[in-house]
C-alpha cells in the first residue's frame, strides 16, 4: 500500500508530466487563459489518463511483451517494437468511445468536455504516461496508480497556470513578451517552484 | 537542381526558420523537445529523427491525399506517422543504444509532437509530395534550429561542455568555470525559450501578440497646469 502512496504523490508532484517531462505542453499553453477551461481540460486529461494506461498496461503485457504470448502457446515471440502503433491506437479509440459514451449518458458533461475530448488524442502527457509505464515496467495495479496520479498531476499543474494566467493580463508586459513569452517564464517560475518537492522520501 | 529549388520550394525551406518558426510563433511541438535539450548529442539525434520523420510523412501522407476519405484522415496520418517512427526508434537501438536510452520515451513522442500532424494536416493535405517533402524538412529545420539554440546554451552553461567536449575549465577539475545547475534543470528551458521568443519578436515587431488590457496614460487636462 504504501508504495502505492509514495507512487501516487511521485506522480502528482515530483515527476509533473507538464512541468518536469514537459509533456502536453502545446494545450498546456494554448488552453490556459481561462481557469474554468482549464480546469475543464484537466480533468478530460485525468479521465482519459486513468483508463488509458491501464488499458495500455494490459495489451502491453497479454500481448506485445517477450514471450507475452505464451498462453496462446506461441513462444519466443517479441512484438514489443509494436507498443508505439499499439499505445496511439488505444488512446484514439478509448478517446473515440469516451465521446460516444458521454454522448450518449452525460450530455451535460459531454457539451462541457466536448471540445477538448478530440484535442487528448494527440495530446503528449497521455501517450508520455503509457510509454512511461511501459519504461518502467509497472505493473497492473501501480499503472491505475500512476495514470491516475500523473492525471491529477497535469490537471493541477494547467488549473495553477490559468490562474497565475488570469491575474498576468493586467500587467506591464514589455511588447515582445507578450502572450507567448511570458507565458514560457511562468511556466519556469512555476515549474522551479514544483522543483522543491524533489526532496521528498516517502 | 534549379528544377528542385524553385521558389515554392525556397520559400517552405526558408520561411520556418524565423518569419514562421513551428515552436516560437505556432507553439507546435513544444512537447517533446525541451525535455532532451540538457545535452547537444540529444538535441541534434532528435532534431534529426524529427525532421526525418516530419518530411517523409507529409510525402507520404500528400502522396495518399486523394483516396484519404476525411472522416478517417486522423487516424491514417496517425499510422502512417508512427511507422515511420517505429523505424526510427528501432534504427536509434540498433545504431545509438545509448543515445536511444537517453531519449527514453521522447522518440516515440514525435508520433502527438503537433508539428508533424500540423504539417500533415495543414500542408501536406493540400499539396503534391515533393513540395510536401520540402515543407517537412523546413518545419524540421526550424524546430532543429531552437533546439540547438536552448541545446547550447544549457550545455554550455550546466556542464561546461559541448559535444561533450569540455569548453569552460570547471573549478572541480582546478579551472575557472563553477557550473550552474540550474541549466541542467527543467525550468532553465522555459526561460531560454522565453527569451529566444522574446528576441524574435523584438526582431520581427510583427509578431507580437495584442495585450487583452492596455494601462492607461493619465493625460493632465490643459487646466491642471496652473
Amino acid at each position: 500500500m504504501e508504495a502505492y502512496i509514495s507512487l501516487f504523490v511521485k506522480a502528482v508532484f515530483i515527476e509533473n508530466l507538464a512541468l518536469s517531462f514537459f509533456l502536453g505542453m502545446c494545450t498546456f499553453i494554448a488552453v490556459s487563459k481561462k481557469i474554468s477551461t482549464a480546469m475543464g481540460l484537466g480533468i478530460a486529461v485525468m479521465v482519459v489518463q486513468t483508463i488509458t494506461v491501464p488499458a495500455n498496461n494490459l495489451v502491453y503485457h497479454t500481448l506485445l511483451k517477450e514471450d507475452a504470448l505464451s498462453w496462446l502457446g506461441i513462444t519466443g515471440v517479441d512484438l514489443s517494437f509494436l507498443a508505439l502503433l499499439s499505445c496511439i491506437g488505444m488512446i484514439a479509440a478509448l478517446v473515440q468511445i469516451l465521446e460516444m459514451i458521454l454522448d450518449k449518458f452525460f450530455p451535460a458533461l459531454y457539451h462541457a468536455l466536448g471540445v477538448f475530448l478530440p484535442l487528448i488524442t494527440v495530446n503528449c502527457a497521455i501517450l508520455g504516461g503509457s510509454l512511461f509505464m511501459i519504461e518502467r515496467d509497472y505493473n497492473f495495479g501501480e499503472s491505475v496508480t500512476y495514470g491516475v496520479g500523473s492525471g491529477l498531476g497535469w490537471a493541477l499543474a494547467i488549473t495553477v497556470m490559468a490562474g497565475v494566467r488570469e491575474k498576468l493580463k493586467y500587467s506591464d508586459i514589455p511588447a515582445g513578451l507578450q502572450g507567448l513569452g511570458i507565458t514560457f517564464i511562468t511556466a519556469g517560475l512555476m515549474s522551479l517552484g514544483f522543483m522543491a518537492f524533489s526532496g521528498i522520501q516517502l | 537542381m534549379s528544377a528542385v529549388l524553385n521558389d515554392e520550394t525556397k520559400k517552405v525551406i526558408v520561411e520556418p526558420l524565423v518569419t514562421n518558426n513551428p515552436i516560437t510563433l505556432q507553439v507546435l511541438g513544444i512537447c517533446s523537445a525541451l525535455a532532451v535539450t540538457s545535452q547537444m548529442s540529444t538535441s541534434l539525434i532528435m532534431a534529426l529523427a524529427l525532421t526525418l520523420v516530419t518530411a517523409f510523412s507529409s510525402a507520404a501522407i500528400s502522396a495518399i491525399r486523394n483516396h484519404i476519405p476525411s472522416s478517417i484522415r486522423i487516424i491514417v496520418q496517425m499510422t502512417i506517422i508512427a511507422s515511420l517512427v517505429i523505424v526510427v526508434d528501432q534504427l536509434l537501438k540498433a545504431f545509438a543504444y545509448d543515445v536511444s536510452k537517453q531519449l527514453s520515451v521522447f522518440v516515440g513522442l514525435i508520433i502527438t509532437n503537433c508539428i508533424v500532424m500540423g504539417r500533415a494536416e495543414g500542408y501536406a493535405m493540400k499539396n503534391p509530395p515533393l513540395e510536401s517533402f520540402m515543407d517537412g524538412i523546413g518545419n524540421g529545420l526550424g524546430y532543429s534550429l531552437i533546439l540547438i539554440i536552448v541545446a547550447f546554451f544549457r550545455e554550455l552553461f550546466g556542464s561546461g561542455k559541448l559535444l561533450g567536449i569540455e569548453i569552460l575549465k570547471l573549478t572541480k577539475d582546478g579551472g575557472w568555470y563553477d557550473p550552474n545547475g540550474l541549466m541542467l534543470l527543467p525550468p532553465s528551458a522555459f526561460f531560454i525559450i522565453g527569451l529566444i521568443i522574446w528576441g524574435v519578436r523584438q526582431w520581427k515587431p510583427n509578431q507580437v501578440e495584442k495585450a487583452d488590457f492596455k494601462i492607461m496614460s493619465i493625460t493632465h487636462g490643459e487646466g491642471g497646469h496652473h
